[in-house]
């Protein structure tokens, strides 16, 4: 039936009809989901219309994920519809994982009806109490004639500013209720809205910064990814015509392009030595979208000790919380660098080219140690080998990477290169394990034809493998590749480190034969255990148009280096086994 | 100009708001968060307080705009000048959270707390505290032959010393409101 014949006014409608409505306004074109008792209106909505896909998950938390995949890799907002109590509780761990990562999602929780909130009704439970904290900003909506607004306000909010997630809790009745639409166009103008350009006297002391720097080195975040493909041109121009040296975090990769002359690559607890050092030596620090992590920062008092740091950042909260900086810039990151790039080219594109010489002499002696060389092997595929080969064979191709979390989301990272933004998906902030899998299906549903690749640890792979049905269904032809060394490797590395190598419940034990499950699911599994074989494994899986499981055994011992160990400044990095002796004090052992 | 001297902003949303950092001295400091009244506003406040280990001194909220739905709080907090900095950056990033305005260096205010004491007892005890009532200029608020309640009104100090001169005299039962404050002048 035509309820448009039934009603005169076309804008009035139930809560649920408004849902759809206000979601395609907003240009929505897929929603991760699963249905439940208090969402049914939603999706005999859904139901009944073609504009916006929904991809069925097989757990809340994988929706999230796949949600965070496909904003990551778009830069639009990723949405998610769970359903009330258990739906909503499941989706907790992706909703912090985006607000740590400053991730866009819009996610919908259906609630039980108004007049039982607050009865312990079945499946009911305090959804906006439980993510008040794990959420940028979160509404329950009781009356189906402010949902609409609300829908746009939450648009508002989780794409201004710092992005993040947000979540609208709706109960039942509401989304049968019937009211007046309104249309994005009457919603008024916001107040939250945080200030974009930075402050003219800041922007002027960071390019006398610029241009009498000896030692200077660009640290950039996830922010500059996040503040759009401007804001990564403006970086690569900056760069390119100051000459400065550029390194990322982990949020950061692919801002800058791997194979860029200025890049050093990754910093941080695992990250390269030049980095690092760069970072130590350095006199003046300028930090575009990052926000001085412990990751990054090690021991804060002996963090970077040399320099006069410069800190650009659109939330006014992370600047002076960890590092105190002599030059703090509140804005966004594409509106500081154009200012910084005109007023530092009006004056002269001026630098201090003698000192700049010598620091990248300097600089170039680091590089020369080769810290990410290994000892490769004949007979065992090394962790590190296997991720060369996937950069060799990948290489040129539009390549997506998603990472569970460990190991191997480290040598990921060391090892592939990014030469674009938004073809990294990782959980930095939170680090779940479970993340990759569904991510990598969100970036497939946004990248139809893209390759994507889930780089993989067995033990973080099977926190949430039930999705290999959501790629199935979907034909979503991720590819799984999984470092499999039997253990959880980073606590296996910690134990070995910091507990006298005493393996406590750091084995993966009973693991299912990865090629027969691929076989269950109905996709493809892929077994490699030797090097000389490696190659050709690899290419199997790019070639296959499916999903594909890949079951690649590595070294069990391998340990992740360079490392920065707990409660050690940058200067004192770790570059193999053999530097690992007593190394970390009793003091560095209470730090995660 | 000098590089390392850029002016300090006076807005409370500011990061330029750069005191000595590195100072260990704990100060106290009164907060008042202009936001919109709803729901869970409240607990977006309080719940920052506590995930991010802050202290809370003393909390005070109540509705000040009916027709703009404009709750505000004040809250009497203590850290280290980071701490606080970091306290009303965080406060500034809340949705709902309008304006943040730092009481204790914005210029003089005037704070204001109300208690209620319930003192029981006979004979030179009860004449001692209605005696003491009135050099604090408090008011008996309810009386019976072995009870007084007194309202007072005043700074936190002086609602401490009323107290603390009570509590021999019979002091039974104490409420206090928390602390409500205004810049002063115009």
């Amino acid at each position: 039936m035509n309820k448009s014949l039934t009603t005169p006014d076309l804008n009035m409608m139930t809560g649920a009809q408004m849902i759809l409505r206000a979601l395609k306004e907003h240009g929505v074109e897929v929603i991760f989901g699963y249905p439940g008792g208090a969402v049914l209106p939603i999706y005999d909505e859904i139901f009944q219309q073609n504009d916006i896909k929904h991809i069925l998950v097989r757990h809340e938390q994988g929706a999230v994920h796949m949600a965070e995949g496909y904003a990551r890799s778009t830069g639009k907002p990723g949405v998610v519809l769970v359903t009330s109590g258990p739906g909503a509780t499941n989706a907790v761990t992706g909703l912090v994982d985006a607000l740590m990562d400053s991730i866009p999602l819009i996610v919908i929780s259906g609630q039980v009806p108004t007049f039982m909130i607050g009865t312990d009704g079945f499946q009911e439970a305090d959804t906006v109490g439980i993510t008040r904290p794990c959420t940028k900003h979160n509404w329950l909506v009781k009356d189906t004639a402010d949902l609409a607004t609300t829908i746009h306000k939450a648009f508002h909010v989780a794409t201004t500013g710092r992005p993040g997630p947000v979540l609208i809790d709706v109960p039942k009745d509401v989304q049968f209720a019937t009211a007046l639409y309104s249309p994005l166009e009457n919603l008024p103008t916001q107040r939250y809205a945080p200030k974009l350009a930075g402050d003219t006297e800041a922007i002027e002391a960071m390019v006398v910064f610029m241009e009498t720097a000896e030692r200077p080195v660009f640290y950039t975040g996830g922010g500059v990814i996040n503040s759009g493909p401007k804001a990564c041109a403006l970086l690569r121009e900056l760069v390119a015509e100051t000459g400065f040296p550029i390194t990322s975090t982990l949020m950061g990769l692919g801002a800058y392009p791997a194979s860029g002359d200025a890049w050093l690559g990754m910093l941080g607890m695992h990250g390269l030595y030049e980095a690092n050092l760069a970072m130590h030596g350095c006199d003046v620090m300028i930090n575009i979208g990052a926000r001085f992590d412990d990751r990054i920062t090690g021991r804060i008092p002996d963090f970077s000790p040399f320099s006069k740091k410069i800190h650009v950042d659109i939330d006014a909260s992370s600047i002076n919380k960890v590092i105190p900086v002599e030059v703090p810039i509140l804005g966004d990151v594409a509106h500081v660098l154009e200012q910084a790039l005109t007023l530092w080219r009006a004056r002269g594109s001026k630098v201090n080219r003698a000192g700049l010489a010598a620091w990248w002499a300097q600089i170039n002696e680091w590089r020369a140690v080769k810290c990410l060389s290994y000892k490769p092997s004949a007979k065992t595929i090394k962790p590190q080998y296997a991720l060369e080969r996937l950069e060799a064979l990948t290489k040129g191709k539009d390549r997506y990477i998603t990472t569970e979390v460990g190991q191997h989301q480290m040598w990921a990272a060391q090892y592939l290169g990014f030469e674009n933004p938004n073809r990294w998906m990782t959980s930095g902030g939170l680090g779940t394990m479970g993340y990759g899998l569904p991510a990598s299906i969100g970036v497939q549903v946004a990248h139809p034809d893209a390759l994507v690749i889930n780089v993989a640890g067995e033990a973080s792979w099977l926190m949430n493998m039930q999705e290999m049905g959501t790629a199935m269904q979907f034909r979503a032809p991720v590819k799984q590749f999984i470092l499999n060394n039997e253990r959880l490797g980073m606590v296996r590395q910690w134990q070995e480190l910091l507990h006298g190598e005493r393996y406590s419940q750091s084995w993966s034990e009973s693991l299912p034969d990865f090629v027969k499950l691929a076989e269950a699911f109905g996709c493809k599994g892929i077994r490699c255990s030797e090097p000389a074989l490696l190659d050709d494994a690899i290419q199997e899986m790019l070639d296959y148009d499916g999903p594909v499981i890949f079951d690649c055994l590595v070294e069990k011992h391998e340990n992740c280096f360079p490392m920065i160990p707990s409660g050690k400044p940058h200067n004192e990095m770790l570059l193999g086994d053999a530097d690992t002796q007593g190394v970390i004090g009793a003091k560095g052992a209470v730090l995660v | 100009m000098s590089a390392l001297n850029i002016s300090k902003g006076a807005s409370s949303h500011s990061a330029y708001e750069l005191r000595d950092s590195h100072s260990q001295t704990i100060e106290s400091h009164t907060l008042a968060i202009l936001v919109d009244n709803e729901s869970g506003v409240l607990a977006r406040v309080i719940g920052l307080f506590s995930g991010r280990g802050y202290n809370i001194e003393s909390l005070t909220v109540a509705e000040v705009d009916h027709a703009d739905h404009r709750s505000r709080i004040t809250v009497v907090t203590t850290g280290t000048p980071a701490v606080i900095e970091q306290i009303k950056a965080q406060l500034g990033r809340i949705v709902p959270v309008h304006e943040v305005h730092d009481l204790t260096v914005e210029g003089p205010s005037v704070q204001r707390e109300l208690a209620l004491f319930k003192v029981v007892g006979k004979g030179d005890a009860r004449i001692e505290a209605l005696r003491l009532c009135e050099i604090f200029r408090a008011n008996v608020v309810d009386s019976t032959l072995q009870s007084f309640v007194f309202e007072l009104t005043g700074t936190p100090e002086k609602i401490d010393a009323f107290g603390d001169l009570m509590r021999p005299l019979g002091l039974r039962e104490l409420a206090r409101t928390g602390v409500a404050a205004l810049a002063r002048g115009a």
